[in-house]
């Protein structure tokens, strides 16, 4: 029975597209040069942007905070260099929104030595403290959403945590951060994980990878500690695997409740990186200031995974990689799920998990939207089993609120499956994150008027 | 006989029903003025909402009951509104007529783009990716959803993909308000005339590169007004209405015509050192 893949632990519907990993997932981590001008936004996470506590003209470390997280919600910023803070003002940011940031020059001569900070010990540190540390860290979801990994750790009062979730699923085409991440950084996931356990109070802890990384799920499991319960499961290739709430489906064979989180089937779900993040920089107590991120596509010479500073102007990475000179598209994140980029003085963010480049030879021309056939393939590809034809037609006729009450617009977590099997090329991802935007936008509105009354 | 039942029977039923009808009317009655129904046939049933009120039912009970006057209501001929407020006996409330002005004059032929967006035609959609592509960040994007939400045939978009409000059409009913992602659009009153036609928050003459008319914050517009007339207030001048705003000495000294003077007939006015753009085509990345 084996063979046929009855037992094979995966989650219903979902799509394959080309995976084009081979091209980067044998090339070892490398070290990224400085930037001239290191330019940090302060909008990097999700929640509150930092508030800078430098000032112009400052000489600061690396590794010292320049901006302390607001509320509870929002992180710290590290610098990620030694140098001169040279300027503090508006720069550009993926979102398309002007956003505070902070250029620094690099000393030309420095050794670039980190700082040194408060050592969260493993042994003595209350789960409580681990948290703080894990936010003093400035440590947010490194899979692309970029949410601060301390607000997702927290168990709330009345519920338990059972499993601990390592996402090593990398299902996005053309990544292999996580890949290399895993490969080479055994001992920090491993030591990630123990921090993890202590603070979720998980039972045991699963990694999840998915079946073209069968190397990394070898090497984890060579590497394997006995003090800990971990196991790894390996699944087959499917997308959207990696999204937490499909992982979870796929493994321990639970669903997410509608608009609910992982903690509600008693499980925190964590990208195999942030952990590996966790068990590097808690120990000595720094601050993230550089991450892994893949260089990839048709239009990129040095294609390869390079652990770039955090604030790199994504015009200099291209410099360094030898961009080609006809590039039309570039994409942070990866080709499915991430975002177009408007603007190249943008920088690498925390978020940043890739960076993909095509030459006008490969895009697509933008082709003629036909109508809905009916066919049904968006219905088979969804993986939340919403019903992408039917909300692609209510969404044409604007019935944005009959999308959210009927129809659960608001769970659609944009993989975009259903754009991606179209046959009429009908851009129905695009509709749900518009009609999402406005049901967002209608709903803050609604509530400021009720507010006010 | 059963013929004669049969009726009895039902006959019974019909009366002992139309008794309760009767009844239940005269119980349950709720007393509505009969002018309600009288003055919304008299309103123009757009139903747009311009007057703050869900739909004309609703205002025609607001105008009734004394909460509202006839001026409010914006779609209206002069006529229709003296009507009402004949019909009723109450003030006209001459209310200003409000207009939707767009703080943006950046064209195609004066604003770059950085990105070609590819999608859905409109700029809410276009402004979830990345921005939407334009050169300035707060700039209008052109797909004309303004355009399409109004109702009244208002907005038009012009050769250089960007809306013109025709000012008699236009019944400030606030779609274009609410549909503009980058929030250009405002109501304001007709006689407003001085007028900011830019949002751009930056200063210095750097914009200049992304855009030939936008506002670089220079500041001669506030020294060259009367007191109080205009502050600076991040980087954009920001005109006080309520002081004496009927002089077009501010705009003259405007380098690149950001601010401007809104004639009737001429439509926008530039001052005298504004730097003239005779481009008709589209700016191109290296043109200066």
């Amino acid at each position: 029975m084996r063979f046929l893949g009855f037992d094979q632990k995966t989650f219903k519907h979902g799509v394959h597209p080309p995976e084009h990993k081979d091209q980067t997932n044998s090339l070892p981590i490398r070290q990224f040069p400085f930037a001239p001008v290191i330019i940090l936004p302060m909008v990097q996470h999700i929640g509150a942007p930092s508030k800078i506590i430098v000032h112009e003209g400052q000489e600061v470390q690396r590794g010292q905070v320049l901006a302390e997280a607001v509320g509870y919600v929002s992180v710290p910023i590290h610098s990620p260099v030694s140098g001169t803070v040279r300027k503090i003002s508006k720069m550009p940011s993926i979102s398309g929104k002007m956003v505070p940031g902070i250029y620094i020059e690099p000393f030309p001569y420095s050794t670039q030595e980190v700082m040194k900070g408060k050592s969260i010990k493993l042994t003595f540190a209350t789960p409580d403290e681990i948290l703080q540390g894990i936010q003093d860290a400035g440590i947010v979801g490194l899979g692309g959403a970029a949410f601060p990994t301390h607000v997702k750790l927290k168990v709330p009062e009345g519920k338990t945590c059972e499993v601990l979730m390592l996402n090593g699923i990398e299902c996005e085409p053309y990544l292999t951060t996580d890949h290399r991440v895993m490969l080479e950084q055994a001992d920090d996931i491993y030591m990630g994980i123990r921090y993890l356990l202590k603070v979720t109070g998980a039972k045991r802890a699963i990694i999840g990878i998915e079946a073209n990384k069968q190397d990394a799920a070898d090497h984890l499991n060579s590497h394997k500690p006995n003090d800990i319960p971990v196991t790894i499961e390996v699944v087959p290739v499917k997308y959207p695997q990696g999204s937490e709430k499909m992982l979870i489906t796929s493994i321990l064979g639970k669903e997410v409740p509608s608009g609910g989180l992982p903690i509600d089937v008693n499980v925190v779900a964590v990208n195999i990186a942030t952990a590996a993040e966790i068990g590097r920089l808690l120990p000595h107590g720094r601050g993230i200031q550089e991450r892994v991120v893949t260089i990839t596509g048709p239009g990129v010479k040095k294609k390869g995974n390079y652990l770039i500073p955090i604030g790199t102007p994504l015009r200099y990475a291209l410099d360094q990689v030898g961009a080609a000179d006809n590039i039309s598209e570039v994409y942070m994140g990866g080709p499915m799920m991430g975002t177009a980029v408007s603007n190249l003085d943008i920088s690498i963010v925390k978020g940043t998990s890739g960076i993909v480049v095509y030459t006008e030879n490969e895009t697509k021309k933008p082709e003629k939207i036909y109508p809905c056939i009916k066919c049904g393939a968006c219905l088979d590809a969804c993986p939340l089993f919403l019903n992408p034809s039917k909300l692609g037609i209510l969404a044409k006729f604007e019935a944005y609120e009959e999308m959210a009450d009927n129809y659960n617009l608001m769970d659609c977590f944009e993989c975009g499956s259903c754009s991606y099997v179209c046959p009429s090329n009908i851009p129905l991802v695009q509709y749900f994150r518009l009609s999402k935007s406005i049901v967002r936008k209608r709903q803050a509105a609604k509530k400021a008027t009720e507010h006010a009354e | 006989m059963t013929i004669l039942i049969a009726v009895a029977a039902l006959g019974g039923l019909t009366f002992l029903l139309a008794v309760m009808l009767v009844v239940a009317n005269k119980k349950l009655y709720v007393f509505e003025d009969p002018r309600i129904d009288q003055v919304e046939d008299m309103l123009p049933h757009a139903n747009c909402g311009a007057c703050g009120y869900p739909g004309c039912r609703p205002f025609a009970e607001a105008l009734v009951t004394g909460k509202a006057l006839p001026g409010k209501c914006t779609v209206s001929s002069d006529e229709g509104r003296a009507a009402i407020a004949e019909f009723l006996g109450v003030a006209l409330g001459s209310e200003e007529k409000l207009v939707a002005r767009l703080a943006c004059a950046g064209g195609t032929n004066v604003a770059l783009n950085r990105a070609q967006y590819k999608g859905i035609s409109s700029c809410q959609a276009a402004a979830l990716v990345s921005g939407g592509g334009k050169g300035c960040f707060w700039g209008c994007l052109g797909h004309g959803d303004c355009d399409v939400v109004c109702d009244f045939d208002a907005i038009t978009m012009n050769e250089h993909s960007l809306p013109i409000v025709d000012i008699d059409k236009c019944t400030a009913c606030g779609d274009c308000v609410e549909v503009c992602p980058k929030d250009l659009f405002s109501l304001q009153p007709v006689s407003n005339r001085l007028w900011v036609a830019c949002k751009n928050l930056e200063n210095g003459d750097d914009i200049l590169e992304d855009c030939q008319v936008g506002c670089t914050a220079c500041g001669k517009c506030a020294m060259d007004a009367g007191p109080d007339l205009i502050t600076m207030i991040s980087n954009l001048p920001v005109v006080n209405y309520s002081a004496m705003h009927n002089t077009r000495e501010p705009i003259q000294r405007c380098p690149t015509g950001a601010i401007v003077w809104l004639d009737d007939e001429k439509g926008a006015i530039k001052g005298s050192q504004a730097k003239k753009i005779v481009r008709k085509g589209i700016r191109r990345e290296g043109s200066s």
